[in-house]
């Protein structure tokens, strides 16, 4: 599995901690919102960024009032026909306003790429054995698309009437 | 009709290329089965019983003669020589080979075609009113809403992985075509008092194994609100619609389980967020695109239905053809002409390219190269010359396209079934022929009238057996074909779904039954009643009986 | 007559690049006709056909194998199910506009 970050593989900062698992003393820790939930009061107080890991019935709205104390959201993908992380990450930016970083995490095909990012995903655990490179084909596989979306790039009705305005 | 800007090609062009990397990566084995499926069915291709099945959209049903003729040669090039006409407007093939689709998908891209979405979890075919832009009764061509949302629903980013199947239709006339109270989302046109046209919404309508009429969400929706409306919709659908099971994943489930009340809550706490963004549909976008629906160059013609009239039984198979084939226009002096795809012994909704050929020809002599789709399963001329319906009727005699039974009981809407379905439970093709065979006297056909006959091999109803007035559905009893009867369903503004008749018959009883059906009718009906009135009369119990009781319910002629 | 303690079963499977029907047939080739097809006497003749078609599915050479059960007619191969016949045989109906089948 690698991280891609920004369009290149990144090390992962976030250390995942199970439902279990011992919080290490410091750095980030990516935890599952029921853990957050158990444990809240622990992991704000200790050093190092939050990260929470949402299942796929999880919509953000869960953690919305907290969405500042998290560096990181996780969007899982239990199986890649599952889709509503693509309307999660959708509404963690444009209804909450989320600036941090969202990643696609689960079963991740390479088609599904450019979706997300348009989506407002910004970093994918990708299983390939050239990531940067599936990466940057899947991502440039279509320069035009009709509906706006997270993005700013323009659709193409708003690229139609761009000599209207 | 629509034509395709830089825009729209490119977009075409880079998808046809993605899906010929993605069947490379499939046949030298990069990408398992799994992983290709859903891959494949976002572009149309099925595998079934024989070979890949390749669904190709027809956007509400709108063709120009150019893309027949390449419906014409994909089916000579690539499959067997012909193609199925669906019940959703759009044309299948059932013989193609995978290695083949994406120079197919290339040569129909050419053509301003595509097989984007015609299958897959996602927003699939916008269909609409046949006769949109010429029907008497419309109050606006609703195709332009229709090319609207087919754009804005294209490779949407966040809803390619819908929970199930997403299907919309849009009506421009009172008199519903479009079946808008069975879809997903059916959108209605009104006008205001001051002329304005708006949409009444409705969610969670459709057939298969459960079937559901569609709810108002909305009264009254402006067209600027068109797409972030619908985006909510699928926002709450594609958050809240079941996962769990396939069969309880459409909207209408989770529509009818919390309400209609609590999911236009939902969709309105959404739509209040985003009704002012991007998603609003600036006016230019909507003239953009009416501007390709503006009416071809009609001649100035007077209304000739006297002078049809007058020589009326001069010639009395035009005559039967006329009434039952021929619609009238809203421009005075032009006829809307269905071309019947079912005759004796045929499967419905299959043409062979050699026909197709000659219908676009027909096509570009007789009404400015524009061909439809029904619902149906038939095809549609919409802008003749009154003056040239003749030379039109022999011209469809000799190809054998002018049954006169539009809307009648052979006019059966039929899905592929057993023979070529791997979902399907039973073979509805040969009780179609059947039926066919059974009911050839015309004179006969006319006196019964209107009385719509659909039949589905299965529960997923992609024969629409259940707004059949007369629905027929093949089920497996012990690993035999027996067929369920229905009575009583109906698809327009007065949307119900057919009630079960009793016990399934096996093949060889089901004509015997149909004309039981038919003879109670004629016994029972009053003035002017189509089977349809009758029905919704009396009920059930005369029918039941004559079927099941009669002494003549076994009797086949 | 059909054993039902020991049917004769068959694999069948579609041909990944056209979508053919096709049966599995001696020296694990594939074959567009039942009469070229293995036939499995037994359940353990059976899983050995099923296991070596399912490799074949992950060669990708063909989809979805599965075990059908034949019966012989008139000396001939038949599958023993209506649905199974019709992706054997073709389909039941003869559109009289369509091209000949095979």
């Amino acid at each position: 599995m690698a991280l891609i970050k920004g369009g290149r593989m990144s090390l992962d900062p976030f250390h995942s901690v199970g439902a279990e698992g011992e919080l290490p003393a410091d750095g980030d820790v990516l935890v599952t919102l029921a853990r957050w939930q158990a444990q809240r009061e622990e992991l704000l107080g200790r050093p190092g960024r939050l990260g929470v890991k949402l299942a796929s019935d999880q919509p953000p709205a869960l953690i919305a009032s907290d969405l500042g104390h998290f560096a990181l959201v996780a969007l899982e993908f239990p199986a890649f026909r599952d889709g509503r992380a693509y309307s999660y990450a959708r509404l963690l930016r444009e209804q909450f306003g989320y600036t941090g970083e969202i990643r696609a995490v689960g079963d991740v095909l390479l088609e599904q790429l450019h979706f997300m990012v348009r989506a407002g995903f910004d970093a994918f655990e990708l299983d390939s054995a050239d990531p940067e490179a599936d990466f940057a084909t899947a991502v440039g596989e279509f320069s035009v698309w009709y509906q706006p979306a997270t993005d700013d790039r323009p659709s193409a009705l708003e690229l139609r009437h761009r000599h209207d305005r | 009709m629509y034509r395709y800007d830089q825009f729209d090609r490119q977009l075409v062009t880079e998808r046809v290329a993605q899906f010929r990397r993605q069947v490379e990566r499939r046949l030298n084995g990069e990408l398992t089965e799994d992983q290709f499926k859903p891959l494949r069915l976002m572009n149309g291709l099925y595998m079934q019983l024989h070979a890949y099945m390749l669904r190709v959209n027809v956007p509400y049903g709108t063709l120009s003669s150019r893309q027949l003729r390449t419906f014409a040669h994909v089916a000579r090039a690539y499959d067997r020589g012909f193609g199925h006409f669906t019940t959703r407007q759009n044309i299948q093939y059932n013989w193609v080979k995978l290695e083949d689709t994406p120079d197919i998908l290339a040569e129909l891209a050419e053509v301003e075609v595509t097989a984007i979405q015609s299958s897959g979890n996602c927003v699939r075919n916008i269909t609409s009113d046949q006769y949109a832009g010429r029907a008497k009764d419309e109050l606006v061509d609703p195709r332009i809403y229709c090319e609207l949302l087919r754009q804005y629903s294209f490779l949407h980013p966040e809803f390619s992985y819908l929970p199930r199947k997403f299907k919309i239709a849009v009506t421009g006339s009172p008199h519903d075509r479009a079946a808008v109270a069975l879809h997903d989302i059916g959108l209605r046109m009104h006008l205001d008092d001051q002329g304005r046209p708006g949409f009444e919404v409705l969610v969670g309508g459709g057939q298969g194994r459960t079937p559901f009429i569609a709810h108002t969400i909305r009264e009254w929706l402006e067209p600027e609100h068109l797409l972030s409306y619908v985006e909510s919709i699928l926002r709450v659908y594609n958050i809240h619609g079941r996962r769990d099971n396939i069969h309880k994943a459409r909207i209408k489930i989770i529509v009818n389980q919390m309400g209609i009340d609590k999911y236009r809550e939902l969709v309105d706490a959404d739509w209040e967020r985003i009704r002012d963004s991007r998603l609003r549909v600036p006016q230019e976008e909507i003239d953009r695109i009416a501007a390709y629906f503006a009416p071809p160059e009609y001649a100035e013609l007077s209304d000739a239905s006297e002078e049809l009239a007058a020589r009326q039984g001069a010639d009395p198979e035009f005559d039967r053809w006329l009434a039952s084939n021929v619609v009238e226009h809203k421009v005075p002096g032009y006829s809307i002409v269905n071309l019947s795809l079912k005759a004796p012994g045929r499967a419905p909704g299959d043409l062979d390219a050699d026909r197709m050929d000659a219908v676009a020809d027909l096509a570009d002599r007789y009404s400015f190269g524009q061909i439809r789709i029904t619902h149906r399963q038939n095809l549609v001329l919409v802008d003749v010359e009154q003056r040239k319906l003749e030379a039109l009727w022999r011209a469809l005699k000799a190809l054998g396209l002018a049954t006169p039974n539009i809307g009648q009981l052979t006019d059966i809407v039929c899905c592929p079934g057993l023979d070529f379905c791997s979902l399907a439970n039973a073979r509805s093709i040969p009780v179609a022929e059947d039926l066919g065979l059974h009911f050839v006297d015309v004179d006969r056909l006319a006196l019964v009238g209107d009385l719509t006959l659909n039949i589905s091999g299965c529960m997923n109803a992609c024969g629409h057996h259940h707004v059949g007035n007369i629905g027929i559905l093949g089920v497996d009893k012990r690993g035999q074909e027996y067929f369920q009867l229905t009575l009583g369903g109906c698809s327009d503004e007065s949307a119900s779904l057919g009630d079960r008749l009793g016990p399934a018959l096996p093949q060889s009883e089901v004509p015997g039954a149909i004309e039981a059906i038919v003879e109670t009718y004629l016994g029972l009906r009053e003035d002017g009643e189509r089977f349809l009135d009758t029905y919704r009369r009396v009920g059930l119990e005369p029918f039941k009986q004559a079927v099941y009781e009669g002494a003549d319910s076994k009797a086949v002629a | 007559m059909v054993d039902t303690e020991n049917p004769m079963q068959m694999i069948v499977a579609s041909r990944l690049t056209d979508g053919r029907v096709v049966f599995m047939a001696p020296g694990n080739s594939w074959a567009e006709s039942i009469d070229e097809g293995v036939v499995a006497d037994d359940s353990d003749a059976a899983a050995d056909l099923l296991a070596e078609a399912k490799r074949a599915a992950e060669r990708s050479v063909v989809v979805e194998p599965y075990l059908i059960e034949v019966t012989v007619t008139a000396g001939r191969l038949r599958p023993v199910l209506l649905r199974e016949a019709i992706r054997a045989f073709g389909p039941t109906v003869h559109d009289s506009e369509a091209v000949v089948r095979s």
